[in-house]
């Protein structure tokens, strides 16, 4: 019984980028944000050094570069946006997922179309010159 | 509990009462600040797809030079590098300033802003910096396709920051001469959310444009 109770007044919603209001103190929402500035530069640095460097196998670097990317955006969405799983944020996930699923459509279907075109509508002479 | 599993559950399905006994969940239309950053949450996702257009062009056009400068021969890493902490330490101070706008404090809230607003002009005089050396070095916008996006979705964050700052001003102008009143409240939401969501952007536009940029 106590838990229903418990349920039904985390279920309230709250607005994109409010913290729910036990957030705690000033201290508390300050220490938050520090926690995302650290992870943050933490990430970027990462990807400068990563970018730059001939110290892992050269290949890898975009696919490493496009995780850090997004788990930095994820680090962004918790700590500055306060976007998380808890019940109250049920609305604002539901349309980020929306956003997400048009952004991956959009860039990954234009990538893949146009590769596919790159590779159909080849001039004939490097046709050939693939073909010897 | 068997009464309160059929008031939330399949008891009232168009929501026609029944709510009343209970005490609990929703007692009507959720608060204006909700409803106003759910509103601004949905402009700011379609904020984000129309910059993934941006972004998957530019990323199509990444080979086209035309026999022009590629990205390797152009970009700075060490500009993009400071404007990269520019904007996430204005991102930082915006959050400072809406947590002491939630506690009223009007010194903090200013000062907050008024570091955001140093930071985001700074990230905005690198950025225009590196445009003009761009162009006076024969690569601008009409030199290739790939030149062309590079402008196009750099120039498009770099109008939202410029309008972020007009706005930030605003705000600041807003929380002097009327105070915390809850409209200007939610309008320092908004803010916050906005000053947010360009340096997730920004992140897209550092990793994809110049360090994916460069490498190839």
């Amino acid at each position: 019984m106590t838990s229903d109770y418990e349920h039904l007044r985390h279920s309230l919603d709250v607005a994109p980028g409010d913290e729910r209001e036990e957030g705690g103190s000033v201290l508390e929402r300050i220490l938050g944000y520090l926690i995302g500035l650290a992870l943050a530069i933490l990430l970027t640095a990462t990807s400068f050094f990563i970018a730059g460097t001939d110290l892992v196998w050269q290949p890898s670097i975009p696919v490493a570069l496009v995780v850090l990317a997004i788990a930095q955006m994820g680090v962004h969405l918790v700590f500055f946006l306060h976007i998380t799983t808890g019940p109250d944020n049920t609305n604002n996930v539901l349309a980020l997922a929306f956003g997400v699923l048009i952004v991956v459509l959009v860039m990954g279907g234009s990538l893949w179309i146009m590769a596919n075109l790159n590779q159909n509508t080849m001039p004939t002479d490097h046709i050939m010159q693939m073909q010897r | 509990m068997a009464a309160m599993a059929t008031t939330y559950g399949d008891g009232d399905p168009h929501h026609l009462g029944g709510m009343q006994g209970s005490g609990a969940a929703h007692d009507g239309p959720a608060s204006k600040r909700i409803v106003t950053g759910y509103g601004f949450w949905i402009f700011i996702l379609s904020d984000i797809v129309m910059f993934s257009a941006l972004f998957a062009t530019y990323a199509v056009l990444l080979g086209q030079t035309a026999g022009g400068p590629s990205g390797r021969e152009l970009f700075d890493l060490r500009n993009v590098a400071i404007e990269t902490a520019f904007l996430l330490i204005s991102s930082f101070t915006c959050g400072l300033a809406a947590i002491a706008a939630d506690e009223r404090n009007k010194l903090w809230f200013q000062v907050g802003m008024a570091v955001t607003c140093a930071f985001g002009l700074g990230f905005l005089a690198i950025e225009a910096n590196e445009f003009a050396s761009l162009v006076a070095r024969g690569a601008g916008p009409t030199r290739s396709a790939f030149l062309s996006a590079f402008f196009t979705l750099v120039g498009c964050h770099g109008l939202h920051v410029s309008a972020g700052i007009l706005w930030l001003l605003t705000m600041m102008a807003q929380v002097f001469a009327k105070g915390f009143r809850a409209d200007i409240q939610r309008r320092v939401l908004c803010f916050a959310l906005f000053w947010h969501a360009l340096d997730i952007i920004w992140i897209a536009v550092f990793t994809i444009v110049y360090l994916l940029g460069s490498a190839s």
